[in-house]
């Protein structure tokens, strides 16, 4: 059996668990136990964004009394504050972060483009078409409309996508699926600023949905979101392994035991859920699935599971710290999280990039 | 059967003979030459202060382990890399000086990667070696069409002519490049690696048709070959490369020894006379105990 | 049957002439030879190796595209015959007519015509200078800093109360600026081939940020006007706007084939370009800049129009079957492309008078879909 094994692919290292694993002694951090350490700091730090998320406003609330507001809770305007507005947005931003960075960590594998942002198969463009029809042609003009229409579009975008991408023999290669995002964001992108350039009140809704936001959506939209990103994380989780083996390349990884095709589509489904949810929540968030799951890696190599687990503390720091920033920079006004997303990580990114000598997947 | 176990390689002194550090032309001319040239890729130097001599009118192979420097020595000769000091001369000016479409015309390289368009077809790539040769206006003269029939016919690919490059074999397509090379005809023709994927019977084709250009036309030629034996059989000239210098250069059949292919290879050999050619064969010592099971005796 | 004699079996059949796959016009025509003392000195000859269905495809595009502009030209709210039309260009109909094409319609359909092949030839560049057929001169952030420069002079500058040529700068230093902004936080001792694409899409994210939030707080009515120009749009174009681009385009015909005519060596890569004379350094550089200075024009004159660079050369290669894509075909196929788009764009919706680059956007994504189901179809 294991001469087989041996003869089906060519490698160095014994195919195995372990030549991935030894692979994976690449980034930063090259131990397990160190590793281990730098997520703890990084969930430290987390805490830290959450507790100034909390605190951080137009107006300033010590964190003693974020404290009270969360554990002694009294009917004042201090923690009415904290209760029914910046709770839910430090909580939307954290599951947000979560899910954009998961999505971006999969995408990256599955497309074993170390480029690839989750928007690449479609699901931005889905979302903003449903949207600019849902207030273009019905009408619908509250958040609670449009967040169904915005989950239905991304869905709806990335079964295409994968159909497209998926169709003929050959299957969902990473440059067909690659191919058939490019084409269908293109045709939706195409439809929804027609839509949008001759109605002005579709126009006004879609200028505000595409800065991204995490504000004026109460605890409701948290709750409706949960299960869905909780989903997508489960099954995210769970093609972690096959995924490093997929990252391989095809042929290695059936070798290896990996079912490439089944591997592939629930990543599609997670990808989808994690995505869809998000955007449908706080409209379109870019760079986050790109950027965190990037850097995870140069922290930690290649190994999926490390790339998940530390892109799941990162994003939500990045997708935090963004939101806390925007709310003080233009004090009283406030700059949206999608905007400031950007402006944040790409310095980082670029620094990173400078710093070090870069590296593929 | 005789054996020989030394070869004239090293006398008692451990001095090779032929001249090898200070790399003059084994008696003769050389027209292209390197003169004190340090190569290498951004800050990785792989040769410093190499000195060597391309002798004219004969078949010079670049021999070494992987990563000795043979392929950078060679795109330094052709002008590909720049030395970063030092210099490589071709008929005595500094190859850099020359428009490089005359360098064209005088120098031609086969490289190891190349990229064939997509959808091009065999003759259309042959034709493409005509390009020093043409002008602006001057695209497919008498003399570029008999250029390029010859060279097809010289490498066999007459027939796949009007085929398209992404379908035919890896030998195949290796043939077209040469054919390619051919239709340049230049003087000096130089080679990376030309053997790769071609089937033993093709590696020995185009190993004898470099071999003929060289006697026939007088061509120079000089090529870098993985396979020691090909190497010996067809050189006139040997050069030997280990970590980015020159260990030992001159005839086969004069350099080459047991010592010598243990010192640049690190392989326990020992040397017998090629039975079809007379030239070195090198035979690597057996390992297992009872390899030699097979010998009747 | 062993290789030596195939070998010979081919020598014997020299003087045949070389079976090329497809059909071939050879050119020659003999110079004037004179003599120059004891020389004989042939000046003139020519020689050239054509080929047919290349030839017979561009006619064809070109024919379309012209067809194309005369069907545009005769279509409004006065609707113009074909023959009508032709004789307004050339002096003939009535001064009503030919004001009509010439003066107010013109100006539009030109632009059309010479901005799509400057498109197409562009692309053609790009995708020869990556070796992908999905380049496009967007990798250094080019069109989005474009639209930067034009929302900073439109929306913050008061750009719409004045005419177009400020908008028109400002797009071009945007461009300009952020392309030269990526390559020097890219370079360190070199430009290595992946920072340069990271910092280019980190730098296009904050553009792109910036973008929305320009577009998010200016007031509604600039905001849309901004937003139409972003989408690529031939509207509202006069004479003064054409001219320009005419210039440009005039101007660089000679480096276009400079650089077309080295172009076919470098698709080998770059070893076997060296080996046969192409400077390749030189060359690349070259391709940069033509490349991004098409670009550069025709997303200062009508905003950025996307896809049609990334259709056009493709598009071409498998019409005329050529080996990489050629400039010539892509320049008339750039400019049929863009005619019959900005034809759907003002007249294929009733009243509504869309931006050509949102009808080029859709079509381009069908070609790509249609891309992808020849390639299942081929596997």
């Amino acid at each position: 059996m294991s001469s087989i094994v041996r003869s089906a692919a060519p490698v160095t290292s014994s195919v195995t668990d372990d030549a991935v694993v030894a692979r994976s002694a690449h980034g930063l951090a090259r131990t397990n136990s160190r590793r281990l350490l730098g997520w703890f700091l990084g969930l430290l730090i987390l805490v830290g964004v959450c507790l100034l998320s909390l605190s951080v406003g137009t107006k300033s609330i010590p964190i003693t009394t974020v404290w009270d507001a969360l554990f002694a809770f009294r009917e004042i305007d201090d923690h009415l504050i904290i209760r029914d507005m910046r709770l839910p947005r430090t909580a939307l931003g954290l599951i947000v972060g979560i899910a954009l960075g998961v999505a971006g960590a999969l995408i990256q594998a599955m497309t074993r483009n170390p480029l690839a942002d989750p928007g690449v198969l479609g699901v931005n463009a889905g979302a903003a078409f449903l949207v600019a029809l849902a207030v273009g042609v019905f009408g619908i003009t509250d958040l609670w409309g449009y967040i169904w229409f915005a989950f239905v579009g991304a869905v709806l975008a990335t079964l295409i996508v994968y159909f497209l991408g998926s169709w003929g023999r050959g299957g969902g290669t990473p440059v067909r699926l690659t191919l058939a995002g490019v084409a269908v964001a293109a045709v939706l992108t195409g439809i929804t600023q027609g839509l949008v350039l001759l109605d002005p009140v579709a126009f006004d809704a879609m200028r505000t949905w595409n800065a991204g936001s995490i504000t004026g959506r109460d605890g409701s939209v948290v709750w409706a979101i949960l299960p869905f990103v909780a989903v997508g994380l489960g099954v995210a989780l769970s093609v972690a392994r096959p995924l490093n083996a997929v990252a391989l390349g095809d042929d290695l990884a059936r070798s290896l035991g990996a079912n490439v095709g089944l591997t592939r589509a629930a990543g599609v489904v997670a990808v989808t859920l994690l995505c869809g949810a998000a955007t449908a929540a706080a409209g379109p968030i870019a760079f986050v699935g790109l950027m965190v799951p990037h850097i995870a890696r140069w922290i930690v190599g290649p190994d999926q599971r490390w790339i998940f687990v530390y892109t799941m503390i990162g994003a939500p720091i990045l997708v935090l710290l963004a939101d806390v920033l925007g709310r003080v920079i233009i004090r009283p006004d406030e700059m949206q999280v999608g905007i400031m997303t950007a402006l944040v990580g790409a310095p980082v990114l670029i620094v990173l990039v400078r710093r070090k000598k870069a590296s593929g997947l | 059967m005789t054996m020989n176990t030394s070869k004239s390689g090293n006398d008692g002194n451990g001095e090779m003979n032929e001249a090898t550090m200070t790399g003059g032309a084994p008696g003769g001319s050389a027209r292209l030459r390197a003169r004190n040239i340090t190569i290498g890729y951004d800050t990785r130097i792989i040769s410093d202060g190499l000195t060597v001599d391309i002798p004219d009118g004969k078949f010079t192979v670049i021999v070494g382990p992987n990563a000795c420097g043979k392929s950078t020595l060679l795109r330094a000769l052709s002008r590909l890399l720049s030395p970063s000091s030092g210099e490589v001369l071709l008929d005595g000016k500094a190859i850099a000086s020359y428009p490089a479409k005359q360098v064209a015309r005088t120098l031609g390289l086969l490289p190891q990667s190349s990229i064939a368009p997509d959808g091009i077809r065999v003759a259309d790539l042959v034709a493409r070696g005509r390009f020093p040769h043409q002008k602006l206006i001057r695209q497919w003269t008498a003399e570029d069409e008999t250029a390029v029939v010859e060279a097809m016919a010289a490498t066999g690919v007459s027939e796949l002519s009007a085929r398209l490059v992404d379908e035919l074999s890896g030998g195949q397509r290796q043939r077209v490049w040469m054919a390619m090379l051919l239709a340049q005809q230049t003087e000096l023709m130089l080679l990376d690696e030309p053997t790769t994927y071609l089937d033993i019977a093709y590696q020995v084709d185009l190993l004898e048709l470099c071999s003929e250009l060289n006697r026939n036309s007088g061509r120079t030629l000089v090529a870098v070959l993985h396979d020691l034996n090909h190497a010996f059989r067809y050189a006139d000239h040997i050069i030997a490369m280990r970590s980015g210098n020159i260990v030992a250069q001159g005839n086969p059949s004069e350099i080459v020894s047991a010592e010598m292919v243990r010192e640049v290879f690190g392989l326990p050999c020992r040397i017998i006379d090629d039975p079809e050619t007379g030239t070195p064969l090198v035979i690597p010592l057996a390992r297992r105990a009872d390899a030699a099971r097979f010998i009747s005796h | 049957m062993s290789v030596p004699e195939k070998r010979r079996d081919a020598t014997a059949s020299r003087r045949s002439r070389i079976d090329f796959g497809r059909p071939l016009l050879i050119l020659r025509l003999p110079g004037l030879a004179r003599r120059e003392g004891s020389l004989t000195v042939v000046r003139g000859a020519v020689s050239m190796r054509i080929d047919i269905r290349g030839v017979l495809v561009v006619a064809v595009l070109i024919a379309a595209a012209f067809a194309a502009a005369v069907a545009e030209l005769g279509t409004g709210e006065l609707h113009l015959p074909f023959g009508t039309v032709v004789q307004a260009v050339f002096g003939g109909a009535t001064e009503f007519d030919r004001t009509i094409v010439n003066q107010w319609r013109a100006p539009r359909v030109v632009l059309a015509v010479v901005l799509g092949a400057l498109l197409g030839i562009s692309g053609a560049i790009f995708q020869s200078l990556t070796r992908n057929p999905l380049g496009s001169p967007d990798i250094i952030g080019f069109n989005t800093g474009a639209y930067t420069g034009a929302l900073v002079v439109l929306l913050l500058l008061d750009g719409m109360s004045t005419s177009y040529y400020p908008t028109a700068v400002g797009a071009l230093v945007g461009g300009i600026l952020t392309a030269l902004l990526v390559y020097l936080l890219a370079f360190k001792r070199g430009v290595q081939g992946f920072r340069l694409i990271i910092v280019g899409i980190a730098i296009s994210a904050v553009l792109s940020a910036v973008n929305t939030w320009l577009i998010l707080k200016a007031d509604l009515q600039e905001a849309m006007s901004a937003a139409v120009w972003g989408a690529g749009t031939l509207n509202n174009k006069e004479w003064a706007h054409a001219q320009p681009v005419l210039i440009v385009a005039v101007v660089m015909v000679i480096p276009v084939f400079w650089v077309a005519y080295r172009m076919p060596m470098l698709d080998m890569g770059d070893d076997s370009a060296a080996a046969l004379g192409i400077r390749v350094e030189r060359t690349r550089l070259a391709m940069i800049v033509v490349g991004v200075s098409l670009t550069a024009i025709a997303t200062a004159a009508a905003g950025p129009i996307s896809f049609v660079a990334l259709a056009a050369p493709q598009l071409a290669k498998r019409l005329t079957r050529s080996a990489g894509v050629t400039i010539t075909a892509s320049a008339a196929m750039g400019a049929v492309l863009l005619v019959v788009s900005d034809w759907i764009a003002q007249f294929a919706f009733g009243d509504k008078n869309l931006p050509v680059g949102v009808v080029t956007v859709s079509i381009g994504g069908l070609y790509l879909v249609w891309l992808l189901a020849m390639e299942a179809r081929r596997q």
